[in-house]
């Protein structure tokens, strides 16, 4: 079956329902793929609040924050959603394999959003020795139990990684009468927000052990504990010091992976750093036409980011398709000292508005200073009180201190 | 006495200084919320509790539900003990009212996100087909 509209969307989370909005309200005709049987993306299972501050300028729940969007889109007649539908492939050309209930289709678009979101990382990709017995989720697949199928996935439970999902759980699950053993983190500091930490963790006496892992699980037919172990300077669990934990579940909250296999199979380039792919200050991958958006561009800690990106990716494929996105020349940012990440990584000239650029860094820092530089030319500086690896640095540049670059660099220093 | 306290108001998560003498003074705070919460903490901690009840006949078993405003920490678990026992019957909308004036609180608890039936479920995904 064939299908013809000027954009395509490929996920119906945050980042793709303000993608679309942005889009439809410039005139194009949008179709959004929705894999699950509703929009919303993970937002429909965080039902804690804390969303919307920047955006809204109120605290909502998830589902609250992607109702918002969903009653939006529903007064667009440019915009269509087609749920339960796979994208299979993407080819150069923007042609799309999708698959749903209705048999295989062929969808030639002129341009794509990719709002694809993370999976979690899982007990493979982390690798932890022991029995394969029931009992061993992802944070996220426990949230999903427990606050939209109704099912409470154990009694005693320990938490790995001390990323926000975990953090979330713990309380919650306390809430619905489970005992919470306790966090185990193998870095020195906590992965997540530190409201988090106080709301999640300290409220409830909920213990964290940092710079611990586990080192195996044991159990027939279901978890019966697992042993847990310091880890040294390099991360290296001290397996003499092993403890037993005894448990019935182990809740994985152990970082996020964007979700990029499709841009991977056209050889879009991806960044080692974040994971999504290069982009420009448009968002725009460095295939033109393919844009990039929410946590499939770069785990974000705040849904209001992951918006923003939407709503500018969305623009710029109405530009692309209009022609009027006219690049010049292209800058690549190098980044130093401590900072691990940057987004975007190029600049495509010449510049005509401010970029929002999103920063991570490597380490705890107090007094931080973010530098940018051309060559070795200082153009501007941030200073901040402290900078945390769990919380996304967002500053805003206007295009006077960008104009035409030869080597921009922005580093971080004390 | 002096106390350290993280901001929990919005995600910036400013570092509170907090003197407790005959007033209290904050220090840290970027916003006169942050000194708010510093001096609600102290003499009357509050949290927002966001739970799900059980809904009958929903397209999901249970809805998300959450206190219209922060209520004192002491009546999370007393709370969550009562909707616990509640069950709804679907459709329900977003914001539908399931417990009036909580613990005299003038705070209700209200759905969080519309909840359609099963069968309506079903139709739409029947209609969606046959277009």
């Amino acid at each position: 079956m064939q299908k013809e509209v000027d954009i395509v969307i490929i996920g119906g989370g945050p980042a793709g329902l303000s993608a679309s909005i942005s889009s439809a309200e410039r005139g194009k005709s949008i179709l959004i793929l929705e894999r699950n049987e509703e929009l919303g993306g993970v937002l429909n299972q965080c039902i804690h609040p804390g969303f919307g501050l920047i955006y809204f300028k109120e605290e909502l729940t998830g589902p609250e924050y992607a109702y918002r969007f969903i009653k939006e889109i529903e007064k667009y007649p440019n915009i269509e959603v087609w749920l339960e539908t796979m994208v299979v492939d993407i080819t150069n050309e923007k042609e799309i394999t999708a698959i749903n209930k209705d048999g295989i289709w062929k969808i030639k678009t002129k341009a794509i959003i990719f709002s694809t979101g993370c999976r979690e990382r899982t007990r493979g990709n982390l690798q932890i020795p022991g029995t394969r017995p029931a009992g061993i989720y992802t944070a996220g697949t426990a949230q999903r139990l427990v606050n939209i199928e109704g099912y409470l996935p154990g009694e005693k439970i320990l938490i790995l990684g001390s990323g926000d999902i975990g953090l979330i759980m713990a309380r919650r699950l306390k809430w619905e009468g489970a005992e919470v053993i306790g966090v185990i983190e193998k870095l020195p500091y906590p992965g997540g927000l530190t409201r988090n930490l106080v709301q999640c963790l300290e409220d409830y006496n909920i213990p964290l052990y940092l710079k611990h892992t586990v080192v195996e699980i044991l159990g027939k037919d279901r978890v019966e504990g697992v042993y847990i172990a310091p880890v040294d300077d390099y991360g290296n669990p001290i397996t003499d010091n092993k403890k037993f934990i005894e448990c019935d579940t182990l809740l994985l909250s152990a970082g996020l992976i964007p979700e990029n296999d499709l841009l991977e199979n056209i050889n879009i380039p991806l960044d080692p750093r974040t994971q999504g792919p290069y982009v420009d200050q448009y968002l725009s991958t460095l295939k033109e036409g393919i844009f990039s958006c929410g946590n499939s561009l770069l785990v974000n800690d705040l849904v209001d980011y992951v918006t923003l990106q939407g709503i500018l990716a969305g623009k710029s494929a109405v530009r692309y398709i209009n022609n009027e996105i006219n690049i010049e020349k292209r800058s690549h940012i190098e980044i130093d000292g401590n900072l691990r990440l940057v987004v975007p990584q190029y600049l495509s000239y010449p510049i005509l508005e401010d970029i929002t650029f999103y920063f991570r860094v490597k380490e705890p820092q107090k007094s931080a200073i973010l530098t940018l530089k051309d060559n070795d030319k200082r153009i501007k500086e941030w200073r901040f009180p402290v900078v945390k690896p769990a919380e996304m640095i967002v500053i805003k540049v206007k295009p006077e201190f960008l104009r035409y670059m030869e080597n921009p660099k922005f580093s971080m220093e004390g | 006495m002096k106390k350290e306290l993280t901001c929990i108001v919005c995600p910036l998560g400013c570092s509170l200084e907090i003197e407790i003498g005959e007033d209290i003074i904050v220090k840290g705070n970027k916003c006169e919320k942050g000194k708010n919460y510093a001096i609600e903490e102290i003499t009357n901690p509050k949290r927002i509790l966001t739970t799900t009840i059980k809904i009958k006949n929903g397209k999901y078993k249970v809805v998300p539900v959450k206190t219209t405003a922060p209520i004192p920490k002491e009546y999370i678990f007393p709370l969550l003990e009562k909707l616990s026992e509640i069950e709804i019957s679907a459709p329900v909308p977003i914001g539908y009212k399931v417990l009036e004036n909580i613990f005299q609180l003038s705070i209700d608890v209200i759905t969080t996100r519309p909840m359609e039936t099963k069968e309506n479920t079903r139709k739409t995904k029947e209609t969606k087909k046959s277009t």
